[in-house]
């Protein structure tokens, strides 16, 4: 019997199984063996992106976002020490207003969704495992370093901005708004100046 | 109840279903980025070394395809657009916010978006970057008082193009759509270029990129 029949009878563990168990053997090392399926068309991904983005602005009236969750997770963490400090935060001035739990929020429920969409996504592609995403010529504990500094420095420029690559850049181009379209724009800048800078963790 | 989209503020229902239809939306936005291979910082990189454009392409497709559609319902008459959130504008600290994020993105690997599905795949450089993205939103509200007029400056309110160019948004629909697939054109191109000029082979094995 080939491996592939072998892996649609025994559904393979999660790498976070794997992980934690210490379980390499069996079904784990037949998942680790077998290639990971290629990505998508990127037009076809395009599409059903678009697509999604569109059911939010019909069904929602508001697009995409993924900051403003993990925002609002932090000062759910700063309240679980004081309410009364993080409600003194003027930058959280709107989240301590209302009633009933920070964290019953629409943008917290479809953060979820991503995480459990692209679960999904990768476990059936075969995707789903433990490594550190790194060129042939990165060592990882500075690759790990760029990593926590590029989350940093991105957490600043979507508050700065009111939000991010996703409720910012995509959503707000979507709908033309002039703000979000110049975004795009220093989005892909910012980026490409800095490449040159990083390139040993990617490339050569 | 309101006949017209958004459906949602027409009073079709209510707080607890959106619950509902925001995880269902999450799930296919989580799915679009796995499957267009955004799990993996490599893939996601790769578009500032010209290797492989698809972030532009996926971006701008679901832009393009989004807009269109908003566009179409509009002029149909199924859709509202004056109730759809548009983003207001703030000149400079959106020209600031772009540009970090770009910076962040090729440091990190990730947007935050992307790291949620990094971490869902299994990438530990994706939860350090969660960790650094963390610790961005644990000291910017100590700042925040300090920046909030910066915060504020270049405030335009809401602009949205679709009204401020005269003819039917289907039009314009119509036009970005074919200004997108004539784009895919050029940056494929570059793509050929790029890896004909510096091997591919230096990428290792980066998940399989098809070119098209």
């Amino acid at each position: 019997m080939s491996q592939e029949t072998q892996s649609l009878e025994n559904p393979t563990p999660h790498p976070f199984w794997v992980f934690l168990t210490g379980r390499h053997e069996g079904e784990a090392g037949d998942h680790a063996r077998l290639k990971p399926k290629p990505f998508w068309n990127p037009y076809v991904a395009g599409v059903l992106l678009g697509v999604t983005l569109f059911a939010a602005f019909f069904v929602m009236g508001r697009g995409l976002g993924a900051s403003g969750s993990l925002n609002r997770l932090t000062a759910f963490f700063y309240s679980l020490f004081s309410v009364e400090f993080a409600g003194s935060l003027a930058y959280y001035r709107g989240y301590f207003a209302g009633e009933g739990s920070l964290l019953a929020h629409y943008a917290i429920f479809q953060t979820l969704g991503v995480f459990l969409g692209g679960y999904v996504s990768a476990s059936l592609g075969r995707r789903a495992r433990l490594e550190v995403a790194q060129g042939p010529r990165s060592d990882t504990r500075s690759r790990l370093l760029w990593a926590f500094f590029g989350g940093f420095v991105m957490a600043w420029g979507a508050r700065i901005a009111r939000g991010c690559t996703s409720g910012q850049v995509l959503t707000g181009s979507a709908n033309l708004a002039l703000g979000s379209l110049i975004m795009f724009v220093c989005f892909f800048l910012g980026a490409y100046l800095m490449a040159y800078m990083v390139r040993k963790q990617w490339i050569h | 109840m309101d006949t017209l989209a958004p459906l949602f503020r027409g009073g079709w229902f209510g707080v607890e279903t959106s619950f509902i239809v925001a995880f269902a939306i999450g799930f296919s936005f989580g799915t679009a980025l796995e499957k267009a291979g955004f799990g993996n910082g490599r893939k996601l990189t790769a578009q500032f070394y010209l290797h492989d454009m698809a972030v532009y392409k996926v971006m701008f497709t679901a832009v393009a395809t989004s807009l269109f559609l908003t566009a179409l319902t509009t002029d149909l008459g199924l859709l509202d657009f004056s109730k759809v959130f548009v983003p207001p504008t703030y000149l400079w600290p959106q020209i600031v916010g772009g540009l970090l994020l770009g910076i962040g993105f090729v440091s990190g690997g990730y947007c935050p978006g992307t790291s949620v599905v990094s971490v869902a795949s299994g990438k530990i450089d994706g939860m350090v970057y969660v960790l650094g993205f963390f610790a961005g939103l644990l000291v910017f509200p100590h700042f925040f008082e300090g920046l909030e007029p910066f915060y504020n400056s270049g405030a335009l309110g809401v602009v949205s193009l679709f009204d401020h160019i005269p003819v039917a948004p289907t039009v314009i629909g119509s036009v970005i759509l074919a200004v997108a697939i004539a784009s895919f054109f050029g940056v494929t191109r570059l793509e050929r270029m790029a890896r004909a000029r510096w091997s591919w082979a230096r990428y290792g094995n980066l998940p399989e990129a098809p070119l098209d």
